[in-house]
């Protein structure tokens, strides 16, 4: 029981201590999502092949030779067996506070907007996602003139957060370039940040929370382009607008 | 023989009116089973056209995105609440339990049989959902505002919940009774079968549980047809209540699910390596006590997403990752049981061992999705639908029909096993590799669950190669295990009326449902004598 809370004081002192550190830097959450994917595959694989072995050389190793024989496993003595249930839930708990602390760091960095971030509003609908910037140009996620979803451009350079609400159902603002995504929904504004150092025009944003028949269909391209491109064409959106 | 003569002359019943009129531990297994498997196949249909539809780009097989969503709606509901629960809890409990303990039936005979003809007419509801014209298409979670606001029939969807929870309930509480108050005279707790530790924890979950689920869907019924605001926060309601009663139960569903089906598993293992369970005690308390005391408090894990404050998101991680503690005990004496066994294979065996490696992909993929940072993506994408697969679709479906060949002899008096038996195992488990793993990997790079169409990301390579590629192996997986469920299927029904006479104990279990009854048993199980059992026996009494 000491142990117990002196590991999760030393883990709420080291989750202070580095979430301070956080807040002053530049973080990139979708690149410490894959970070720490590649430590829990590791972790995973390696429980996942040692008990898999174990298994096969056991259902090998332990066939019956005749019909009549008999397993000969003994009984386990009081202290076998606590042993063999305190010794391996300390193993597995350990492993759970390191998944913990590091699971923490990385969802620190994704919930913490950074203070200069751009604010881009969201209003989702059945079935299209509509953005308005600070200077309240809107431009909505609907289909282009050559009935693709129109791509949504953000500038490179600052963070831009996302504040989102739904006027309708349940819908979620899946970003899979940025590892990320976040329900909408009536009654509360909820939220997605994203670190745009990088351009690129690859970022699909899709729909992730059933919300009917064209659930399918509700995404748009997000590209990140130099500030000159994005302000040519927030104009040239607002104009059309 | 289609009727039975009764005693002291009078009239022979007709076998279909004892069957309708059954209060009979054992044939309402049947009728649970054969229920459990009609939902299975009907929901296993639906897999295959949600496969078929999603092998290309476009629309191909369903006439628009409403149906499709209604064909995965009934995939869902139908699979989990119409086929793995009852198939566990209804038909494996039903027939084994009370055949395990030395008991002559459960305690409430009457209300056993009132609980499958409940389940009988769920079923009949959840099937006239595909002759109406407006089809509930709101997934088997049923979230609003949708499930308020669509036009498909949500309240198909309630009325079938309030069936199966009500069927349930008086389950719960009938088998609580029976193994509580009908132990044969010696049987000490610590005596008992893991599959009767593990049904006991499966019942607690669903008395303590369903209630809340029942509140969740009523007031969804209410919303939607008297006008209530409970969701609806346009009128002080919450969008949130909804997700977060619902999950409280089905979060801990899934142990009602897995726990029975790990019994059957220590069942089979057990008796087929002729060895003592291993770690028992660590196995019943810390095991799976563990895990039913943990299970009420990781619900927000389905809710990571969500919007939920992220306090509890946190919160939640550290119960999550800790319920791996009583897992990780409870399948440790599992492995360990084959330690120094003596291993028969027969086609029990067999699902049992794929059992070990289904339990390893499904829980070992669980443990990213514990962690809300990583689920921030991972969320919605195939990667979950590929871990639940793994988890409930596989490990606890091969349980179960490792769990029907295992107990076959004893339910027929013949053998199910045999070339068909071998051929279609392979069938199936090579058919859920081949269906799965391709959709762990695109999950990962972001296709999303509940899609019929993934158009947007046809430029998006994994591995080379684009998402319709791994849909069209998962679709040829799908295709594989239909033909191994089908050929499953034939041989069950061809095995029961032509299959090899066994004896009463083929596998030499030292388990009272093997040791003291016929094959079938009889009304009463055991005859005339009453069981009575040394306060040093044990089921698992192979080498003292």
């Amino acid at each position: 029981m000491r142990k117990l809370l002196s590991a999760m004081t030393g883990l709420a002192g080291a989750t202070l201590a580095s979430g301070q550190a956080l807040a002053q830097e530049i973080r990139n959450p979708a690149e410490e999502w894959e970070h720490l994917w590649d430590e829990v595959m590791m972790d995973i694989t390696i429980i996942g092949v040692i008990m898999t072995i174990a298994a096969i050389v056991m259902l090998i190793k332990y066939r019956a030779t005749s019909p009549d024989q008999v397993g000969t496993a003994k009984k386990l003595t009081t202290v076998q067996s606590i042993s063999f249930a305190l010794i391996p839930a300390a193993v597995f708990m350990a492993d759970d506070f390191y998944l913990a602390a590091n699971g923490w760091t990385v969802w620190n960095a994704y919930r913490r907007v950074p203070e200069n971030a751009m604010e881009v509003k969201v209003t989702a609908y059945q079935w299209y996602f509509e953005f308005e910037y600070p200077d309240g140009t809107v431009a909505d996620g609907t289909l282009g003139d050559d009935d693709l979803p129109k791509p949504i451009l953000v500038p490179q350079g600052q963070p831009v957060v996302f504040r989102m609400y739904s006027e309708d159902v349940l819908h979620s603002f899946g970003l899979p370039y940025y590892r990320v995504k976040e329900d909408i929904m009536p009654g509360r504004i909820t939220y997605v940040w994203i670190n745009t150092e990088e351009a690129q025009t690859e970022a699909i944003l899709q729909c992730a929370e059933f919300c009917g028949e064209n659930h399918s269909k509700m995404s748009n391209p997000i590209h990140v382009v130099p500030q000159a491109e994005f302000e040519a064409w927030l104009a040239k959106t607002a104009a059309e607008g | 023989m289609s009727t039975h003569a009764t005693t002291a002359g009078h009239a022979a019943v007709p076998a279909w009116k004892e069957w309708l009129l059954t209060t009979d531990h054992k044939r309402i297994g049947v009728m649970y089973l054969v229920g459990s498997m009609a939902a299975f196949g009907v929901a296993g249909l639906m897999a295959l056209i949600i496969r078929a539809e999603q092998m290309e780009l476009g629309m191909q097989i369903v006439t628009s995105g409403t149906q499709y969503n209604s064909f995965l709606y009934f995939h869902g509901a139908a699979m989990i609440l119409a086929f793995l629960i009852p198939g566990l809890t209804g038909f494996a409990a039903n027939y084994f339990l009370p055949l395990m303990i030395g008991a002559r039936d459960v305690a409430f005979p009457r209300i056993n049989a009132f609980s499958v003809w409940l389940f009988f007419f769920a079923i009949i509801l959840a099937l006239l959902s595909f002759v109406i014209p407006d089809a509930p298409d709101i997934m088997w979670t049923g979230y609003p505002p949708y499930s308020v606001t669509t036009s498909g029939n949500t309240a198909f969807y309630v009325f079938t919940v309030h069936l199966l929870g009500f069927s349930s309930i008086l389950g719960a509480v009938n088998f609580l009774v029976t193994v509580i108050y009908m132990r044969a005279p010696g049987m000490g707790w610590n005596q008992l079968n893991i599959f009767v530790w593990t049904t006991v924890a499966a019942f607690v979950l669903q008395l303590v549980f369903i209630p809340v689920l029942a509140a969740a869907v009523t007031l969804l019924l209410f919303d939607k047809y008297l006008g209530t605001h409970f969701y609806d926060p346009s009128a002080g309601g919450d969008v949130l209540l909804y997700q977060n009663l619902f999950w409280f139960y089905s979060h801990p569903a899934v142990y009602v699910i897995f726990l029975p089906a790990v019994g059957i598993l220590f069942e089979i293992i057990a008796t087929m390596s002729k060895n003592r369970v291993f770690n028992y005690k660590a196995a019943v308390y810390p095991g799976i006590w563990g895990i039913v005391a943990i299970s009420g408090i990781v619900w927000i894990h389905h809710l990571y997403i969500s919007g939920m404050p992220d306090w509890i998101r946190l919160g939640h991680m550290v119960t999550t990752l800790l319920i791996s503690v009583p897992v990780g005990i409870l399948v440790l004496s599992m492995w360990g049981t084959l330690y120094k066994g003596a291993i028969t294979y027969n086609t029990a065996m067999m699902y049992a061992a794929s059992c070990l490696y289904l339990i390893l992909i499904g829980g070992l993929t669980g443990i990213p999705l514990a962690l809300p940072s990583m689920t921030l993506h991972l969320s919605e994408t195939s990667y979950v639908h590929a871990h639940f697969h793994f988890i409930m679709a596989l490990f606890s479906a091969f349980a179960l029909f490792g769990g029907i060949y295992y107990w076959f002899p004893k339910m027929t008096g013949r053998y199910a096993d045999g070339a068909l038996a071998t051929f279609s195992f392979w069938m199936n488990f090579v058919g859920v590799n081949v269906t799965f793993w391709p959709l762990f990997i695109i999950g990962k790079e972001g296709m999303p669950r509940r899609y019929w169409d993934y158009e947007m990301f046809k430029d998006v390579l994994v591995m080379g190669h684009p998402f319709e590629d791994f849909h069209k192996v998962a679709t040829v997986g799908a295709g594989i295990i239909a033909i191994g469920m089908i050929m499953q299927t034939y041989n069950f029904i061809h095995s029961a009326f032509k299959g090899k006479p066994a004896p009463a104990n083929p596998w030499n279990s030292r388990s009272l449902e093997w040791t003291h009854t016929v094959s079938p048993p009889g009304p009463g199980n055991f005859g005339d004598t009453d069981v009575v059992v040394d306060e040093n026996w044990t089921p698992y009494e192979y080498n003292k």
